[in-house]
Order: C-alpha cells, then structure tokens, then sequence
C-alpha cells in the first residue's frame, strides 16, 4: 500500500476526438495540498471527473484512495468531498437542511447526522447561520458551506475546484485558512486555480496545466530554480564596512549586487539566510533586514511559456 | 465495464426531498386549486344534467365523470386536458434546474448514481400527483353521493377504482415526457415551452391531423382500413388512448372502440352493459399502451442522462 491517495497513470480523456487531457501523470500524497493550476479550458476539471467517476476515462487509469473510480464509484464518492466549481446549494432550504440532505444522501445516521453538521457548521465559522436560508449566504458563506459538508464527510481526500474565484481578498483568505485547517486534519487536498498568486502560499506541490498537459510539476521552489534557473535572491540590509566581500565568501553565493543605501541583493543556489547572517555579523554589521524571495508562480507561468513552446506530446516535469 | 454497488441506495432520500419540495411548493398550490375548482364546476354541471335527465340508471355514480352539460365539458375530459398540466409543471424542470441551481455536480459526487436521482424525482412527482388525484377523486365521489343521495354499487366503485389507476398511468406518461425534456433541454423554459408545444399538438392537432394524413397518403380507397388506420395513428396521442380506455370503463355499454362489425352485434343487446372484466378487456391495450409509453419516455430519459456530461 503506497501512501499516495490519488494515483493517475496516463490519464487521458476526448470528446469526440477532441483530446482535453492528454496522457497526465502525477500523484497525490496523504496529507498533501496538491495545486492543479492553469488557465481556464485547460483540463483542470475534466481530470477533476474523471477522478470522481462522474465522466469516462478515455485512456491510462486513476486509482483513488486505491480503488478505480469508474468501476467502485460509490467507495471512492464517499471518502472524496468535492467543492465544484461555482458551488450552489437549494436555496430555499437553510444551510443545516442542505447538509442534512447531503447526510442523508451519504447515509450518515440521525445522531451522527445533527452532531457532525454542527461540528462542521462550527469548524467553518458558520454556527449561527444552521437555520437561516441560504438564498441569503454570500459567496463566500456558500464556499464555507461547501467546505463544512465535506468536513461533514469525513472526507480523506478533499477535490476543490477554483474554491477562491470570485471571492473578496477577506473571504479568500478566511478560505484559504479553512483549507490549511484541512490539512491540519490529515486530509489530503487537491484544488484547481488560474489564480496563482492565491494558491501558492497553500500549495506544497504543484502541477501545471497547459492544454491538457501537465508542463511542470513540483514545489514552487524547485520550478522556480528550473525555469527561472538563477536560484535565491537573498536580499540584505545591513549597516557596515565590506559586507559584500563577507557575502561573497558564503558558500553557494553565486554573485552579490550592492544597491545604496546598505542595500545587498545575492543570488545563490539554496536559501542561504542563516549563513547570510553570520557573515554580517561576524564582519561586524549591524543587520536589519534579511528577506528571500521566493519564486512567485506568476513569474515561473509567464517564463515558462515565454521561454518553451506548448509541448503537444508528454509534457515536461519537474519532479 | 461493471460498476459495483446498488443503484438504488438514496434513491428513498432523494424522492423524499422532492416530495416535501412538491408539497411545499408554490406552483403545486396553484394547480391544486385550479384542478380542484375546476372539478367542483365539471361535478356541479354533472349533477344538473343527471337530475334533469336520468330517471333510472344502474351507473349513476360513473354518470358523474362523463356526463357533461354545456359549456362546461365533462369532469374525465377536464381530468385528461389538466392532468398532463400539472405533471408538465412538476417535472419541467427537474433535471436542468439541478444544473441551474448548479447543485448537480455537488449531489452527484455524494456516495450515488445518477439512477438514484432520476429515479428520485420520478417516484416522487408520481407519488405528488397521485395524492392529488386520490383526493380528488374522493372529493368527487364524496360530493357525488352526497348530491344525488344514491350509495354506489361494488362494481360502480370497481370501475371507478380502475379510472383512477389508469388517470394515474396517464399522468405518468406526462410526467416522464417533461422529465425527458428537462434532461435533453438545459434551460427550464425552453423545456417547459417545448412540453407544453408537444401536449398541445398530442392533444388538439393529432387527434384531427391523423385522418387528414391516412387521408392524403393511404394507397388505398378502403373506407374500413382507412378509419382503422387513422385510429391507430391517432393513438399516438396519450390522450386519445385515455380517452378511449375511459370510454371503455367508465361507460359499460361500450363494446369496442373501432368500427362495430354487424357480426360484433349478433345476439347482442345494444345498449346492456357489459361485466367489469369484459369492459377491462376492451381498454386493456390502452392501458398498457399509457404504461408502456410511460416506461419508454422514462428509459430515454435514463439513457440521455447517463450520457450527459456533468460539468456546468
């Protein structure tokens, strides 16, 4: 028993001839934030289905939680919760009913039911809406929701696609933070964006989608250091006499820029913080501030497709 | 590929739902009322031509369902003009109101199949039509007896008994039309506007349209296998049927409903009733013919929405 929860092999899925994925692999482990990130048609939720059983693999397999989704539809949907896109609920009905009926759907039992829908409700910051309708909830509310019943599930793998669009910076982060509560929890996370930005604080592993191909995948940093290739930028702000040449002699500096006033940018192979400051300080320095940038996803997107054309078979990965 | 698991499991939790849907809905409060009102006017005009014309009449009580005194028509022939009515607007958007609400993905990666869904909400419409029609079959029958101070005989409430089955088959048919509709149609008006079309041509144009069209390409100038033939076609149209299979039942004359042979009438007494099992004979094939379009309608709809891709 490997310790990955979701397992896809060559996956690849038409529409009549049309291919939307093509040939994807990647793995998901226990307790792991996966980002699934590209823009929008690029066959983020076709995989997303096709995890879920609710569209036909056309090629290649998914094992979830070790079981085919196409042929064992009912295991997996019980221990998989999914956020869809744009979620929506009955509006007429209150959030608790809405839960309930989803309960019911599962086959959660009477007790069982009203204890976890408020455990959920309460865990999601929505404990006092349980009997309000939710024709009233705004987005954000609706995507807590969401996120309250697949709680409510027990879900060990958690499936959210675009759970931030459309949400004020407030309710994204309240959202965001829901999502790492998850992971607090032992539940695995897959979730899809074209924010990248957004997602990337949350994610410990990413894939990104282009045309149906996955073209990098990996933790930010190690795509950061693949395409945009010149590793850390370690920035210092320090007050003294030959600093650069102290940080020049830290070992995995590649290059050290001075920019007044007291100002040292140093690119290098690992983040190399720690050692930064011994060597200020060990020179004598007075160190005020030592920051590292981390790659920014947007960066390692716009470079990525600067850089390299659209493979059309395949796809490259990082990790 | 076989799947694993039953494609039964939620579907008692999904046709709850939609039963305490229907039941609280606006639009079923609606229709209730004007089925309701307009049954008391199609009793009350009944009532008034039986007491002004029937002295002795062994089916008095069945006298209420099909007698009509103008301008109101008959209580069955209202019964078979708003019942596909009500069935259209509980089920004309089912389906695609699920994908416009966008809670269909949600529901259906919860722990079932889609059959659970589809066979939810047409158990549940079925049952939701079925409890207005008993209760107002009761209301007639209640009414009727009261007003004309006549108890009704076992085979009278036998009779009776089988119009409310085979209206409750009528209704069936309708309700997995718009079921249908509401699957292949994504926006709820145009899949209540194209039902409605559908119903109103069934309903007014075929039954006239059939003749014209055995008419007009029939290679032969036989005058029996011409109405034949415009008979069969125009059974096409559900309401035809329950028309027929009504007339069958509820009118225990009624000996056949083609043409009458001159050797269908030997040594019969015109106008003697016939026993309840002969008069069901007569409607038999009407009546499978509304459940088996009811099953046919239903499975199409099954099939489409198996195929259907979820994504919004």
């Amino acid at each position: 028993m490997t310790d990955n929860v979701i397992e896809a092999v060559n996956l690849t899925k038409r529409y009549s001839g049309v291919t939307v994925v093509n040939g994807i692999t990647f793995s998901v482990a226990r307790g792991e934030i996966f980002g699934v990130l590209g823009p929008n048609g690029s066959g983020k939720t076709t995989t997303i289905l096709m995890m879920l059983g609710l569209t036909d693999v056309s090629d290649g397999q998914v094992r979830v939680l070790g079981r085919n989704p196409a042929r064992e539809p009912l295991e997996v949907k019980r221990w998989v919760g999914y956020m869809p896109d744009q979620v929506g609920f009955y509006d007429n009905l209150s959030a608790g009913d809405n839960l309930r009926y989803t309960a019911r759907l599962i086959g959660l039992e009477r007790l069982e039911r009203e204890e976890k829908i408020r455990l959920a409700l309460e865990h999601v910051g929505l404990p006092e809406v349980i009997d309000k309708p939710v024709q009233t909830f705004s987005r954000g509310m609706r995507q807590r929701l969401a996120l309250a019943e697949i709680l409510m599930k027990d879900a060990q793998i958690a499936i959210l696609d675009e759970p931030t669009s459309g949400l004020d910076p407030q309710a994204t982060l309240e959202l965001l933070d829901a999502i790492r509560a998850l992971k607090h929890r032992g539940v695995s996370v897959l979730l899809s964006s074209h924010l990248l930005e957004r997602v990337q604080s949350i994610c410990d592993r990413v894939a990104l989608f282009s045309d149906g191909n996955i073209v990098l995948m990996g933790t930010v940093a190690e795509l950061g250091r693949q395409v945009l290739g010149g590793g850390f930028h370690v920035e210092v702000e320090a007050e003294g006499q030959g600093l650069a040449a102290a940080l020049r002699n830290v070992p995995g500096v590649s290059s050290v820029e001075e920019t007044p006033p007291n100002r040292l940018r140093m690119i290098s192979d690992r983040d190399v913080r720690p050692e930064a400051a011994v060597a200020v300080v060990g020179a004598g320095g007075r160190l005020r501030r030592l920051s590292v940038d981390e790659p920014s996803l947007e960066a390692i997107y716009t470079r990525y497709f600067q850089t390299s054309p659209v493979p059309t078979q395949g796809g490259r990965h990082a990790a | 590929m076989r799947r694993e698991g039953s494609p039964w499991r939620g579907v008692g939790v999904v046709t709850l739902k939609e039963l305490s849907d229907h039941l609280t809905s606006a639009r079923m409060r609606v229709l209730e009322w004007l089925v309701v009102l307009i049954a008391l006017a199609a009793l009350y005009g009944a009532i008034q031509q039986i007491r002004d014309v029937t002295a002795e009449d062994p089916f008095l009580l069945l006298r209420l369902f099909t007698t009509s005194r103008e301008p109101l028509p008959s209580f069955v022939s209202f019964l078979s003009f708003l019942v596909p009515l009500i069935a259209i607007g509980l089920g004309f958007d089912a389906v695609n109101g699920e994908h416009n609400r966008r809670t269909l993905s949600r529901i259906l990666s919860q722990p079932i199949y889609r059959d659970a869904l589809l066979f939810g909400k047409f158990i549940a419409g079925l049952f939701t039509l079925s409890i207005s029609l008993i209760a107002l079959w009761l209301l007639v029958i209640g009414l009727g007896m009261f007003l004309l101070g006549v108890p009704p005989s076992g085979e009278e409430m036998a009779r009776a008994f089988i119009f409310l089955l085979v209206t409750i088959a009528y209704a069936g048919v309708w309700l997995a039309l718009a079921l249908l509709f509401s699957i292949v149609f994504r926006s709820a008006a145009t899949a209540a506007l194209v039902t409605l079309g559908l119903w109103l041509f069934l309903t007014l144009i075929w039954p006239a349209l059939a003749p014209a069209i055995v008419a007009a390409v029939a290679p032969t100038r036989d005058e029996e296998s011409l109405i034949l033939a415009a008979q069969y076609l125009s059974r096409l149209s559900p309401s035809t049927m329950f028309g027929e299979a009504m007339l069958a039942i509820l009118n225990p004359s009624t000996r056949t409903l083609g043409p009458i042979y001159l050797s269908q009438l030997q040594g019969a007494v015109i106008g003697a009733p016939l026993p309840l099992g002969d008069s069901l004979i007569i409607a038999w094939p009407q009546i499978v013919g509304l459940v088996a379009g009811t099953i046919l309608l239903f499975v199409t709809g099954y099939i489409v929405f198996q195929r259907q891709e979820v994504r919004a």
